[in-house]
């Protein structure tokens, strides 16, 4: 009976927490226009989606400082990570609180104080206020899944390959990336799925004529939405728990090779 | 004795303004095995971070086959070193991990691969070649550590506390396979070890260290048997240290008796600090010791029987396979030869510089 009440809960959380995205997934695969009638299947708004050069475009866009701001924010949280190794531990606590409260912080705040901060050092705003601002407040996901892989170096690893007639940088890339390679993989991982979805950070800091998928969708929304967006929502979807379950995979996997 | 293979000349280290080494001097010769033996913190393990090149002295040299290595990093040293933590790495087979060595100096394939069956036979791990080193236990670990270091052919291995996270068992095993291995490659060991018991067992040479100094270097059996200062009397196994007088030579006056002893050159009715092993105190009947005592205490500890007794104000300790029951009467005789005679240190300072000969 307990057991039978524990499925019970659990396929309720499930349904509310993907049900919305069902139904989303469903519609746009509905031939009719209409949100409440089937009209049959049909792929007709995947074609069209793909065929819209205005989504071509903010696609591109997304998909470029997706990429971009992830290469950025990894190597620069990386390192970072490396450099605070010499810190006391204080000093690195204190550190990794003060890179923390952007992720903690309200996006809206982030967006607005980027877009204040852009507008004062008359820096046009679009591709480039956007990348910058993605960088911004990806490294703290990059650190925050780096720092731990950090902290848990073995330096007498580092000693040995030094021992055994290796350079400095080569004993480095031998011995301590490898053991953060995991870290580095999911935090690069979490950045470019934040960066990909991020809306309101992206609003303040786009400026005017440009566009990335989500700026694209809210602009469509307003006027009224189309089955399109609905096909365009269930690819990101897609992309993005593909990304997640590859993030999740990768350092499994590992493990089990050895 | 050998030729001088490694030298420290006038040696100082600290850390935060905390003295580790202070002008230390020492001599390692050619294939000797070569201990520093001390409690932690008395600069062992700095020593030999500062010959392996992972530290630098603040002061003195570092003399290999008569040049000054002081200031070349580790990677161009022609020596190895067997980490504490044995450092595998992780990601690699035990193949990989013993050839990374040879591969960096770029050697062939078929010369590495020979090598690596070599080395894997010389620590009785063979057939181990496509293992993680997480799957192997700590021994099995320590042991592919040190085939990592050998194949290299170095001209010095340097071992840091190797054994420190083995079980009793696997340590004594290990003890004399590294005494094996030794032999068997003809090439100096620098060991570092808390346990004494590990330093008498496997040295040809032990350094006594306290403090960042040296209190006493020598052969296993001089280290024992002549202790030079209360401290290494101590350190090297159970000991009786007694603050006695020396009356004048080879005569002792201990806890109001007067003891034969072989030692000179003390002076007259001068403090003197003594030490005998517990296995050096016969008991006797009490009309036949030198002084007259009750035993309080014993424990059998399989080879022997260790005992407490109490006579004239001070609580020996005894090793006996002889048992004597506890409240028995008995007397105590020590052989001239097994009375240890040594300098009262005139303040703590001295106590730890106790110069070394």
């Amino acid at each position: 009976m307990k057991k039978i009440l524990e499925r019970i809960y659990l396929a309720i959380i499930l349904i509310f927490m993907y049900a919305p995205i069902f139904t989303l997934i469903v519609l746009s695969f509905n031939s009719s226009k209409s949100r409440a009638k089937w009209g049959g299947f049909t792929l007709k708004w995947y074609t069209q989606l793909l065929s819209d050069e205005a989504v071509a475009s903010a696609l591109f866009n997304t998909l470029a400082i997706a990429i971009l701001s992830t290469i950025f924010a990894t190597i620069i949280g990386t390192f970072t990570c490396i450099a605070m190794i010499g810190l006391s531990a204080k000093v690195r606590s204190i550190l990794m609180g003060i890179t923390n409260i952007p992720m903690i912080n309200a996006d809206i705040v982030t967006g607005i104080s980027l877009m204040l901060l852009f507008r004062f050092l008359h820096i046009g705003s679009g591709f480039g206020t956007i990348l910058l601002a993605h960088i911004t407040f990806n490294i703290p996901f990059v650190m925050l899944s780096v720092m731990p892989r950090v902290k848990n170096i073995n330096f007498y690893v580092y000693e040995a390959a030094l021992d055994l007639g290796a350079s400095r940088s080569y004993a480095f890339f031998k011995t301590i990336l490898p053991d953060i390679v995991p870290g580095i993989v999911s935090g690069a991982l979490m950045a470019f799925t934040m960066s990909l979805d991020d809306f309101i950070i992206t609003y303040f800091t786009k400026g005017s004529g440009f566009e990335t998928l989500s700026t694209l969708i809210y602009n469509e929304v307003k006027r009224g939405i189309q089955p399109e967006i609905y096909a365009l929502s269930a690819i990101i979807f897609i992309v993005v728990l593909a990304l997640l379950f590859i993030s999740y995979r990768a350092p499994m996997s590992k493990a089990k090779d050895n | 004795m050998g030729k001088d293979l490694i030298t420290l000349e006038h040696i100082s280290k600290s850390y935060d303004g905390q003295l580790i080494l202070d002008d230390l001097n020492l001599s390692i010769y050619e294939n000797s095995f070569v201990t520093l033996l001390g409690p932690s913190g008395c600069g062992k393990t700095t020593t030999l971070r500062i010959i392996g090149g992972f530290e630098m002295p603040d002061q003195g040299r570092v003399i290999f086959h008569g040049q000054d290595i002081t200031k070349l990093s580790p990677n161009k040293r022609q020596l190895n070193t067997v980490f504490q933590k044995y450092a595998l790495f992780t990601h690699m087979t035990i193949a990989e991990n013993i050839a990374f060595g040879l591969k960096i100096k770029n050697k062939s394939a078929s010369y590495i691969k020979d090598k690596v069956k070599y080395a894997l036979k010389l620590v009785n791990l063979e057939g181990f070649e496509n293992r993680m080193p997480d799957s192997l236990s700590g021994g099995q670990q320590q042991r592919i550590a040190i085939a990592r270091a050998i194949v290299n052919e170095p001209k010095v291995l340097l071992l840091d506390e190797p054994l420190g996270a083995l079980d009793l068992k696997m340590r004594q095993d290990m003890q004399y396979e590294l005494k094996r291995l030794k032999e068997e490659l003809g090439i100096t060991f620098i060991f570092v070890t808390h346990d004494q018991e590990e330093a008498l067992t496997m040295s040809d040479h032990i350094v006594v260290m306290n403090q960042g100094y040296i209190q006493q270097e020598g052969s296993p059996e001089k280290i024992y048997n002549e202790p030079e200062n209360a401290f290494v009397a101590d350190f090297i196994g159970d000991s009786n240290i007694i603050r006695s007088t020396m009356i004048r030579d080879e005569l002792v006056e201990i806890l109001g008796a007067k003891f034969a002893c072989v030692d000179k050159g003390f002076g007259e009715n001068k403090p003197v600090d003594v030490v005998i092993r517990p296995e050096d105190v016969e008991l006797v009947a009490p009309e036949n010791g030198t002084i007259k005592g009750i035993v309080t205490d014993l424990t059998f500890k399989g080879v022997h029987y260790e005992m407490d007794v109490q006579a004239n104000g001070y609580e020996w300790l005894v090793h006996s396979t002889k048992l004597s029951p506890v409240g028995s009467k008995v007397g105590i005789k020590v052989d001239p030869f097994n009375i240890q005679i040594m300098n009262v240190p005139a303040s703590m300072d001295e106590e730890a510089i106790s110069e070394t000969v």
